[in-house]
């Protein structure tokens, strides 16, 4: 026997030895974009605790493939004449993932704790004079003066989501971390199987009750096809794909780009966009130190960039990427290019021109640059070049993202190790519009990192949270898109996609944008 | 006269681990990034980040952080992780058996092959023989890990199918399932040491092997075999015990990067993770255990060297 033979043999007689006993149960096995380490998904905004969120728990309302907002767990909601009361009564037959049954106690209690997180919850709650509970089943909303965030804000796609979570646990205070993980959604966690860096575990949960709409992006009928899902910590690509190649895990949430052309050869596997409206990659400008105080000197960035060199460079594949002029996203009501007419197109001389008479002093753009996330690297490398052709000089400093994170909360002068700029990427579904999409916030302390100063933009971010008129609303959001090019706050550059690789046994993975699991059904187990 | 040895090496390593105990708080407080920003997500306002900075004590002075730290260690609690929500020695303990099952596997492993390949190699210096296993042993030192690690995937899990590509089942699962996982990650790791042990044991045999004793030895009429195993071996180990302990540093440093490529939930990984998370507690009670896995095992070493070598004493 050949030494190759009798390893073959070995090993087979090894994995016929008595492992785990057997089981007839269907098991998905995702690799996710993160491992799950913190599973309160309103104490943090990451992505990854969003997603586990939606496992889980369950909305008031949600939204759907068309982007407009739907009743999830709410039967039916009524609106007062004056628009001032929202009566909203939950559907029949809610219940926890311990038996008792969702009451409208839970869901005020859960509401009030999210609110007291979000930045859209926070906003919309300003607008709101009470909450009270009604019955069992019904609480209502009562405003001191009208808006049209109270839907927006209860079916927010992303985080922080306003999950339900029982009376008891939603009354933990909002800066500590639950330590009960019942839920009311098609999925129930399995704490005692959970090891962060290893594996989270989810089974299906039998009693719960689907609306009786098929499934619409994030809202309509969640009916749970698999009973028992793994979330596999294999933060290595490479042995990602290889083990989705092997068929050893089903799905890998995220492959970078330059590794879907292996997945895309094999024949057991397929690549979904699963999120259609993708994600958007903006460069954000620190408005408090020299020469980015001067809103002339960063409307130049304007000028100089353009967003195929970013998308080339970062994502490759024109399949998977859009030339987006549209800050709040192509393919959304609030679409619209107005104020961006000669912007984006690298006009180098309109930028040098700007600098000069802005007065320029050459001094060098301190930008950060992550090196350790695929998606970002190469967009700083790009930028800078960009910015170079248009007159400035550029210091491109390169760390890894998590450095990055902790730097751009500094208000410290670049030179002190501050910064003046750096790139990022944000899922379409957080920037939809101008409340709810963080960097369009120009309330200067209150504003997140890079702290623009604007009363216009946040007079007319106010006009938008009051507004209820479809058609007025989108000439607020445009309003702000224009004001934006006259006072950069930051630039957008470019729309992109991120394809899911699934093995073809699997099935009925749905379009939205968050990774969710219900729907999913899968051949063999 | 041994206890006592062994009672004075022990000592030692207490000011030993409080250097190591100081580099690595100071090294982490000096290093960027923020743990309360990455917990708090992309999304977070600042005031959200600073509830979190407040809650995980982040906000004291540097000082303070570390009077409370070092008290806490010597009352023997290593803290709570930032990020798990555990008590850090759950977390170790949780995590320990992949990567003692790993490297015992290993370390068995490249003895078992790399002893006989060292004592080959000096028994026909100059031959081709000497010569692949020299070579070998350069190839085995100088590839990195991780690409034996992604080479062995490929072909034996991804073409032939025969092996998982990632991934580790306790031994309390089943042990079929435990072996064949440990199976490839224990070959990635244990080339580097094969390589290492490869080329010391050649050398100290081929020294041996030209000492008067072993000359009298084959003229008594001493069959090779039996010189090589009585004389020259046992005469040759000290040098070998040493690399071997020595080489557990390069162990260490080889399971977490072997870890990440099989995706093994084990110390290794749990060190990348809170490195990159900025998890302080966690870091700092893993660099603590390695450093003090590190230590004792050169004492244990130290100690062999009396059970080889009847002369040494201390």
């Amino acid at each position: 026997m050949s030494l190759m033979r009798l390893l073959a043999f070995a090993v087979v007689l090894a994995a016929a030895l008595p492992s785990s006993p057997a089981s007839a149960q269907t098991t998905l096995r995702v690799v996710m974009h993160s491992d799950l380490k913190i599973v309160d998904p309103i104490w943090t905004t990451a992505y990854i605790v969003r997603n586990h969120g939606y496992m889980v728990y369950d909305t008031l309302f949600a939204m759907d493939a068309k982007g407009e907002i739907r009743p999830q767990m709410v039967d039916k909601y009524d609106v007062s004449a004056d628009k001032l009361t929202y009566t909203m009564t939950l559907r029949d037959g809610l219940v926890w993932h311990d038996g008792k049954p969702v009451t409208a106690e839970d869901c005020v209690a859960s509401v009030k704790r999210w609110a007291a997180k979000d930045s859209l919850g926070q906003k919309m709650f300003s607008f709101v004079k009470e909450i009270q509970v009604v019955n069992p089943k019904s609480f209502k909303i009562v405003l001191k003066e009208q808006t049209g965030l109270v839907l927006q804000a209860l079916g927010k796609p992303s985080s922080n989501v306003p999950f339900m979570m029982p009376k008891r646990v939603a009354d933990t205070d909002p800066s500590t971390q639950i330590s009960d993980f019942t839920g009311s959604g098609p999925f129930v966690f399995k704490k005692d199987e959970w090891k962060a860096g290893d594996k989270a575990v989810y089974v299906k949960f039998a009693q719960y009750k689907p609306r009786p709409e098929p499934p619409s992006g994030l809202a309509g009928g969640k009916v749970a096809k698999v009973d028992r899902i793994e979330w596999r910590a294999i933060p290595d690509h490479q042995t990602a794909t290889n083990a989705l190649l092997a068929g050893e895990i089903d799905m890998i949430e995220s492959p970078p780009h330059d590794l879907q052309p292996v997945l895309k050869k094999d024949a057991n596997i397929k690549l979904l966009n699963l999120n259609p409206l993708g994600n958007q990659y903006v460069f954000r400008f620190n408005t408090l130190h020299k020469p980015f105080d001067n809103p002339k000197v960063r409307q130049a960035a304007w000028y100089a960039f353009n967003q195929e060199d970013f998308l080339k460079a970062v994502v490759g594949d024109p399949a998977s990427y859009k030339v987006c002029k549209a800050m709040f996203v192509c393919g959304t009501p609030l679409e619209s290019t107005k104020g961006m007419e000669g912007l984006l197109e690298s006009n180098f001389e309109k930028s040098r021109a700007l600098l000069k008479e802005a007065g320029y002093d050459g001094t060098p753009i301190v930008l950060l640059q992550s090196t350790d996330l695929a998606v970002l690297t190469n967009l700083a490398p790009v930028a800078k070049d960009l910015l170079e052709k248009g007159g400035f000089k550029v210091d491109m400093q390169s760390m890894d993202w998590q450095t990055l994170v902790a730097r751009r909360a500094k208000k410290d002068p670049p030179a002190q190790g501050g910064w003046h700029a750096f790139l990022t990427s944000w899922v379409a579904a957080d920037i939809l519009n101008p409340v709810m999409a963080g960097f369009f916030n120009a309330g200067c302390d209150k504003a997140m990192f890079g702290w623009p100063c604007d009363k216009e933009i946040e007079s007319l971010r106010d006009q938008y949270a009051r507004e209820t008129n479809p058609a007025k609303l989108k000439a607020i959001a445009e309003a702000v898109q224009v004001r934006v090019t006259h006072y950069p706050t930051h630039i957008h550059v470019g729309q992109w996609y991120q394809a899911a690789a699934v093995r073809k046994s699997v099935d009925g993975n749905i379009e939205a944008p968050v990774t969710v699991f219900w729907n999913v059904e899968k051949k063999g187990r | 006269m041994l206890y006592q040895y062994v009672a004075r090496r022990l000592i030692a390593t207490i000011p030993v681990m409080a250097v190591v105990a100081t580099f690595v708080f100071l090294l982490l407080r000096l290093t960027t990034g923020d743990p309360a920003a990455i917990i708090a997500g992309d999304n977070a306002t600042a005031q959200q980040v600073e509830e979190i900075r407040a809650k995980l004590g982040l906000d004291r002075p540097i000082a303070q952080q570390f009077a409370i730290w070092l008290g806490n260690i010597a009352r023997g609690d290593l803290g709570e992780s930032f990020f798990f929500k555990k008590r850090v020695t759950e977390l170790i303990l949780d995590r320990l058996e992949p990567t003692a099952a790993l490297a015992s596997f290993t370390l068995v492993l490249a003895v078992l092959v790399a002893v006989p390949l060292g004592v080959t190699a000096a028994y026909k210096r100059g031959t081709w023989v000497d010569r692949l296993v020299m070579g070998m042993s350069v190839l085995g030192f100088s590839v990195p890990a991780f690409v034996i690690g992604y080479t062995l995937i490929y072909v034996f899990a991804i073409q032939f199918a025969w092996l998982p590509v990632q991934g580790y089942q306790r031994l309390g699962e089943g042990f079929g399932g435990f072996i064949v996982r440990l199976i490839l990650p224990s070959l990635t790791l244990a080339t580097i040491y094969v390589a290492l042990i490869a080329r010391i044991t050649r050398g100290s045999v081929l020294e041996v092997l030209s000492a008067d004793y072993v000359r009298t030895a084959r003229a008594k009429g001493l069959a090779d075999i039996g010189v090589l195993l009585r004389h020259v071996l046992r005469n040759a180990a000290v040098p070998i015990v040493t690399v071997i302990g020595l080489g557990i540093a390069l162990l260490i440093g080889g399971v977490v990067v072997t870890e990440s490529v099989f995706s093994i939930p084990g110390l290794g990984r749990l060190t990348v993770d809170a490195v990159l998370a900025r998890d302080y507690p966690t870091v700092q009670a893993v660099v603590l255990l390695f450093s003090m896995a590190y230590v004792l095992i050169n004492l244990i070493v130290d100690l062999t060297y009396t059970l080889l070598d009847p002369r040494i004493r201390y």
